[in-house]
């Protein structure tokens, strides 16, 4: 088997065994990063001899007998992780030449296990967007077809997998951000429950709805790296001291007699019917796997999208406030007074997607405007929380769509960005509800285009999802499909 | 037209803690710009906030100390707004449910009755850092930004709009100063900023009850100088409407140097701080049990002490006022009570001698180098005769400078009072012959005369003489 098809789990039983060194690993993984990156766009930065150095000293760790599962293993993360000495940018020019003195804690902990950075992957700016195209650093396209986009956005994060040019990649999700581009690139992408993974050192967009999340080739891997990445972190205040079950050992066991629900809001008239015919192969697999499924109700969903470009907007407005030209990031050259530098600064550093959302939540805060836009988003919210607290007393799990369409054009909604906000509209729920999601490849369109599935759990119940994922696998080939790149 | 002053005060109180309110950067003051700052209180990307405890449980005991209930449930808030000291863009504060709230102080002026003052609320919050201007680089004429203060942690403490005058306002904030510093929760440092207040000053005709609009006076760093910013603004006020103008809502800045305010940004032109939950901190739950045991934990507070002092050891208000202006004086005057038992005494020479010699050397009462514990001994020689008041003062000054027991220096220096009549008897026999005279004039009837023959016995024998003594055989002797 080919290094860059394989997935962790292979690659970790190849490493183990002594059939491959981290470092022949890394090497063709920095070649396929090279041969296809032109058609890609995968990276914002790829960090080859980072990579070598982190590999020698795998193959070192691995010789010594201290190996861990993700040891040796080359992965790639979203520009978005602070990586200590290693450029960030966010996908903004407000961030291009930030170096970090630090790194995210998700971050640290795949490198405390070994794993190896092949660089930092492209991004919508400050993770604004659906398709991968407010990113400053250039277009990413969707290695199935790469006139169309990888999704956003994560968009680097699923293209890198699908462009096989990583085994893995860590995104962030804050709404639908890791499940869309998973479900355009056809690879599995688990948004967890919020404080399941620390946030610290990870770029902010919006505090109450982020959440970093891996993206794989199969269950497995994503089960491996979630061990890795889940648990407490007192750097974060919102982070949850639950404890975190053994996700890989938790996979077998099947599904037999598992409650799925399905929403009837997220059945609606107009769904792309490539889309409603994978969701209904889906359910007849997990039928026959003894599945049991039941139609639920999610009454306020009709107002998420609206709710979550509330409350996202006005909390980025403040978390993108410290990007001000004083300290790092962008200064404007020729500023006459420190108002002026402000505006020069961040009208140059800020693209036009970032600006709209800064404006949007500004005005969503504003005095006179903040209880009939942000107050009563949030008690939207408290709403649509309760749905999903009562709809999974009767179910164990939820299936649904990931996006409404398979992967659009390149520049077909950037001038519509209404349209594009509503490509979210099955996968914001979930983080306005605060519980865990993961996209599952499950079929392709009529164009051979990637289609996933979501599987939504209860708060903290990510090994559920996994199994659910799991089994589904196990009764399908579409996690093996790879695109002709 | 009479007019009526409405005044209420918002104070920024430092608070004493070792490491920031959401980082453990130190809080130490003097450092190398920039030292004592991290990721969070620097506001890098990804940065979060995790709170101080220390601060919450310094925030209890100021809201517990000024009557205030305490949130079982409250709330941190992004207070937004850009300026270059402010790395993040905004202030993590505290707006719909601070941590202390509905509290009060009685505050009592000379000659009236006592007066109840409303505390609306007390808040957590980070301090912001400062710029620093000039020659930097060597480039002239720029600005720096100073991060070691960011993120110090702060309580501002809102009071009602009860005050009406400037001696209630000063009386107020003496009493809050006290009470702060008395806790051990801040410095109390007004020139350094540890301690600071800004001023809602208005006026209304005597007899409305609708208040004026007002003007907030910011930039008020001392007692005098608060009396004086809002006395000023008081006239300011009153004599804008007396020439038929209208007071507008703005901030005003206080100079010390012309003792007058100045606009500094009117209402039009007041930030719209956006404020919203801050997502990245949870709400602060306070259960009972801990309010509780910060209750038990609590010092007896200034205003107890002093009534105590009255009622248990019988000192005057005054003294008691005086003795309880803060703790580490409180502690030492009782320490010495403890020690010798003459609350009075012990009062008299804390407030003497002790007091004294610690202004003209500019020693804190902490760093003190005769202890209550060799004070009481000083004032036991007297008691037992040992020396005489005027010796003991003597003595004082020598154990301030050596720190000797006292009884040492008197043993080496020969100081124990002379109270054998036989060798007092021949002095004043001396005495009386070398000044037949003044002899002759007491006897006369001028009663006067019996000073100097006092003075003179004292000065022969060094003062060791003891008084009593001397009083009664002078008396013997002169009358014949």
């Amino acid at each position: 088997m080919n290094i860059i098809d394989m997935t962790i789990s292979g690659l970790h039983a190849a490493l183990k065994s002594k059939q491959l060194s981290s470092v022949e690993a890394t090497k063709a993984m920095l070649e396929r990063i090279e041969t296809v990156e032109p058609q890609v766009g995968s990276f914002i930065t790829v960090t080859a001899d980072h990579a070598l150095e982190c590999a020698a000293t795998a193959d070192l760790r691995i010789a010594s007998g201290r190996m861990d599962m993700l040891t040796g293993i080359p992965l790639a993360v979203k520009d978005i992780f602070l990586t200590e000495g290693i450029r960030t940018t966010c996908g903004s020019r407000i961030l291009e030449n930030f170096i970090p003195p630090y790194s995210a804690t998700s971050y640290q902990n795949l490198r405390d296990s070994g794993a190896v950075l092949l660089g930092k992957l492209n991004q919508d700016e400050f993770a604004m967007g659906s398709s991968n195209e407010s990113s400053a650093f250039g277009v990413c396209r969707n290695p199935w077809d790469t006139t169309r986009i990888p999704g956003g956005s994560s968009g680097g994060s699923a293209a890198a997998i699908a462009a096989r040019q990583a085994i893995a990649t860590l995104g962030t999700d804050t709404g639908g951000s890791i499940r869309q581009p998973a479900s355009h690139c056809g690879c599995v992408g688990l948004k967890p429950t919020y404080g399941r993974v620390s946030r610290y050192g990870v770029i902010a967009y919006a505090s109450s709805l982020d959440q970093v999340g891996p993206l794989t080739r199969d269950v497995t891997d994503n089960a491996i790296m979630l061990s890795a990445l889940a648990g407490y972190d007192p750097k974060d205040s919102t982070s949850v001291d639950e404890p975190v079950p053994d996700y890989v050992s938790e996979l077998a066991g099947g599904i037999k007699g598992l409650k799925i629900g399905l929403p009837k809001e997220y059945f609606i008239a107009g769904l792309d019917p490539d889309v409603q015919k994978t969701m209904d192969a889906v359910i007849e697999t997990y039928r026959r796997l003894g599945a049991e499924f039941v139609e639920i109700s999610l009454p306020h969903t009709d107002y998420a999208v609206a709710t979550y470009y509330l409350i996202a907007t006005a909390e980025a407005s403040s978390n993108l406030a410290r990007y001000d030209g004083v300290r790092f990031g962008h200064r404007a050259k020729e500023a006459a007074g420190l108002l002026d530098m402000y505006t020069k600064s961040r009208s140059e550093g800020f693209g036009a997607e970032v600006k709209r959302r800064i404006m949007l939540g500004t005005y969503a805060l504003s005095s006179g405007y903040y209880d009939a836009y942000y107050v009563k988003a949030q008690k939207a919210r408290t709403l649509i929380m309760n749905d999903f607290i009562k709809a999974f007393e009767s179910v164990d799990v939820m299936l649904t769509p990931v996006a409404p369409t398979p992967a659009f054009k390149i520049g077909e909604k950037v001038n519509d960005p209404l349209q594009m906000y509503l490509s979210d509209i099955f996968t914001i729920p979930v983080n306005l509800a605060g519980t865990c999601a993961m996209s599952l490849p499950a079929g392709f369109s009529a164009d051979g285009l990637p289609i996933g599935v979501q599987l939504i759990g209860k708060p903290f119940g990510e090994e559920v999802i996994l199994r659910a994922g799991y089994a589904f696998e196990q009764a399908t080939e579409w996690h093996k499909a790879t695109a002709a790149l | 037209m009479k007019y009526q002053p409405v005044i209420g005060l918002e104070v920024h109180v430092q608070l004493l803690t070792d490491t920031k309110i959401f980082c453990g950067c130190s809080t130490k003051f003097g450092s190398e710009p920039n030292s004592q700052t991290c990721p969070v209180c620097l506001g890098l990307p990804g940065a979060l906030p995790v709170l101080n405890k220390k601060v919450v449980e310094f925030a209890i005991k100021a809201g517990l100390s000024t009557n205030c209930s305490i949130t079982p449930r409250s709330i941190f808030a992004r207070k937004n707004y850009f300026y270059p000291d402010l790395p993040k863009g905004y202030q993590i504060s505290q707006f719909e449910e601070p941590i202390c709230q509905h509290g009060w102080l009685d505050i009592q002026l000379d000659g009236q009755e006592g007066k109840r003052i409303g505390i609306t609320r007390i808040h957590m919050e980070e301090d912001a850092g400062k710029l620093v201007h000039g020659d930097l680089t060597g480039l002239d004429d720029n600005s720096g930004v100073d991060l070691n203060r960011a993120c110090t942690p702060l309580l501002e403490v809102v009071s009602e709009p009860d005050l009406r005058s400037s001696d209630e306002a000063v009386s107020y904030l003496k009493q809050l100063h006290q009470i702060v510093t008395w806790l051990g929760l801040c410095d109390g440092n007004m020139e350094e900023g540890s301690f600071r207040c800004d001023a809602n000053v208005s006026v209304m005709p005597v007899g409305s009850d609708t208040f004026g609009t007002r003007a907030e006076i910011k930039n008020v760093n001392s007692f005098k100088f608060v009396k004086q910013a809002i006395e000023y603004e008081i006239q300011r006020q009153i004599d804008l409407i007396e020439d038929g103008g209208t007071v507008v809502q703005e901030t005003r800045l206080f100079d010390p140097n012309s003792g007058r305010t100045r606009s500094m940004r009117s209402k039009e032109e007041a930030h719209d701080y956006r404020y919203f939950p801050d997502p990245d901190l949870v709400p602060l739950v306070i259960c009972d049990e801990w309010v509780e045991r910060s209750r038990t934990e609590l010092p007896e507070l200034p205003e107890q002490c002093r009534k105590r002092f009255v009622s248990q050891l019988g000192l005057t208000e005054y003294d008691a006022e005086v003795l309880t202006a803060n703790r580490p004086l409180a502690e030492f005057f009782e320490a010495g009570v403890a020690a010798h038992g003459n609350a009075k005494a012990v009062a008299n020479w804390t407030m003497g001698e002790i007091t004294r010699s610690l202004n003209d050397s500019g020693t804190s009462i902490r760093e003190c180098p005769v202890t209550p514990q060799l004070l009481a001994e000083l004032l036991k020689l007297i008691d037992e005769g040992t020396i005489s008041g005027k010796i003991a003062k003597t003595v004082f000054d020598e154990m301030w400078r050596s720190g000797k027991a006292p009884q040492l220096i008197v043993e080496e220096q020969g100081l124990v009072q002379v109270s054998d009549g036989g060798a007092i008897e021949s002095i004043i026999d001396e005495i009386m012959a070398a000044n037949a005279g003044q002899v002759e004039e007491y006897r006369g009837g001028k009663e006067k005369v019996f000073g100097f023959f006092v003075g003179q016995v004292m000065k022969v024998s060094k003062g060791k003489a003891n008084p009593a003594v001397v009083n009664e055989l002078l008396l013997k002797k002169l009358k014949g």
